[in-house]
């Protein structure tokens, strides 16, 4: 019974979301545009979440470096570290951390402003004074994050593969050639491409689910707090379980060009 | 009641209206004529404010038809509702007025949205606003966060004018929770918009001794359905219980007023 009633409950949401995915799409491309709002969100939206992810993109590539030596150092292949480096970051721990950071951080924050306004009848507000809520609120964000998450992924990347490489070379002693010769080996077109279509569904992922919880809050403050943990836990699941996707589907398809 | 056959600025035949599973409104029929206002009482929960979100199209009826300014609005298109919406002043429950904006930015919005007027040409608008609403102009620059509570609710009033000239005034409970003093300066505002400007008018509210000095037109509703329709007179002598226990309360002090306006 209770199964039954968690089914439910997430078909309703699904057909929700989806209904609210189209209303948005159909917004995307017309105008009015709200250009400035869209600055400003890029500024907040990826700007803001800078240093997070060069925090995140340090340590776990120092961690994961650490870890790689050890094991690799047991089959004397200590000198490949660059290279198997370089496809986890790419591939995976780039754009799934970067994603999960960013869903952490924003999904929440866009989560909790729309549902305050919603709580506090500023979205009424806006659609009484001719304003259409989802092209002012939810457009802006969506292109800033579609924009913004891909360059934050991209400066992940680095700053993981620099933070594996003060790794490789003052604790795992490997040569500095060594490791970057690894490294651009592995950055081919195929590892590139899956590390780069990621970013940019995890944004579409993100700036969809937290803005449709934003609009949906209901229940005053209790509401606005349920929401967003609810947003930041939906877009979390969402995009690893599309992560996943993608290694079984498209991964197998670029073989040839990794 | 039949709803009387004269012009109407909004009027309501038959309307319905539900949330999810209840009933929030059923079979409301009521009539407000060009530069009238009207208020309407009710327990909370008795569907006052989604009479004021039907009328500015914030929500659809399920049935019944409801009719702005002449035209039939009950199956119209957002298009349509976007052309109306400029003549209709929303002043929302806790003012609604936009954190993130100044004062001034909250009252010149209808005009920064919608014109491509110069700003400073919208700074003059939105200080004209401010003076004929009796607001400083040092309020311009200030965020809603910064203001009272009263402040707040008639900034929100000169949001609602500034827009353009409306022709209708929705006011949703714009004086609960409010001192004295800020309650009689809201009081005040809403009778020289009715004066000057002639707007058609629906006050939300539960503070009977001013909705007496504002109209004499009562609208009572009871879970969803509207058990007064009348005047001032008529309500105080009304025979319905539900009018009778929501008067209760008031009943000496209403007395009192009437008496003091005859």
């Amino acid at each position: 019974m209770v199964l039954l009633s968690i089914l439910k409950r997430f078909a309703w949401d699904t057909q929700e979301l989806a209904k609210y995915s189209l209303r948005l799409g159909r917004r995307l491309f017309t105008r009015p545009f709200y250009f400035m709002e869209m600055v400003e969100q890029m500024y907040f939206l990826g700007v803001g979440s800078l240093f997070l992810v060069v925090l995140t993109g340090t340590f776990a590539g120092q961690g994961l470096a650490l870890q790689f030596s050890i094991e690799l150092a047991d089959f004397g292949s200590k000198n490949y570290l660059g290279r198997v480096l370089t496809i986890s970051i790419v591939r995976e721990l780039g754009p799934v951390l970067t994603g999960l950071m960013v869903a952490a951080r924003v999904a929440a924050g866009v989560t909790a402003e729309i549902g305050s306004m919603k709580s506090s009848e500023q979205i009424d507000a806006l659609t009484a004074f001719g304003v259409d809520p989802i092209r002012k609120l939810a457009v802006p964000r969506f292109w800033a994050l579609l924009i913004m998450l891909p360059v934050l992924t991209i400066i992940c990347d680095f700053v993981a593969i620099t933070g594996g490489y003060l790794i490789a070379v003052y604790v795992a002693h490997i040569s500095a050639s060594a490791y970057w010769t690894n490294v651009i080996h592995k950055l081919t077109l195929g590892n590139m491409v899956i590390g780069l279509t990621k970013p940019f569904l995890y944004a579409v992922i993100i700036s969809t689910i937290s803005t449709h919880m934003g609009f949906s809050t209901e229940g005053g403050t209790k509401g606005v707090g349920r929401s967003t943990t609810d947003s930041v836990v939906a877009c979390s699941i969402t995009i690893l379980f599309v992560n996943f996707l993608i290694a079984r589907l498209v991964t197998p398809l670029l073989k040839g060009v990794m | 009641m039949p709803l009387p056959a004269g012009p109407a600025m909004i009027r309501f035949e038959t309307v319905s209206f539900r949330y999810g599973a209840g009933p929030v409104l059923s079979n409301v029929s009521f009539h407000v004529a060009p530069g009238e206002t009207v208020v309407i009482f009710g327990i909370s929960g008795s569907g006052k404010s989604t009479i004021l979100k039907l009328v500015a199209g914030l929500i659809r009826p399920q049935a019944g038809r409801i009719f702005v300014n002449g035209q039939d609005m009950s199956q119209a298109s957002e298009s349509d509702w976007r052309q109306l919406r400029p003549k209709i002043g929303f002043v929302f429950q806790g003012g609604a007025l936009f954190d993130s904006m100044t004062v001034g930015e909250n009252v010149g919005f209808y005009l920064l949205e919608h014109t491509d007027k110069p700003l400073s040409e919208i700074e003059a608008s939105v200080r004209q606003t401010l003076r004929f609403l009796n607001l400083s102009e040092d309020l311009i620059d200030l965020l809603p966060d910064s203001l009272s509570g009263g402040m707040q609710r008639r900034v929100a009033i000169g949001r609602a004018v500034a827009a353009v000239d409306p022709l209708i005034m929705l006011y949703d409970e714009p004086t609960t929770g409010l001192d004295p003093i800020s309650t009689r300066a809201i009081t005040e505002m809403i009778l020289k918009l009715r004066d000057v400007k002639k707007v058609s008018s629906i006050v939300v509210t539960h503070e009977i001794a001013d909705a007496f000095e504002v109209t004499d037109h009562f609208i009572v509703l009871h879970d969803g359905l509207i058990v007064f329709d009348g005047t001032g007179a008529e309500m105080l002598k009304s025979t319905n219980e539900h009018v009778r226990e929501f008067l209760a309360p008031f009943i000496d002090s209403v007395r009192a007023l009437t008496a003091s306006f005859d």
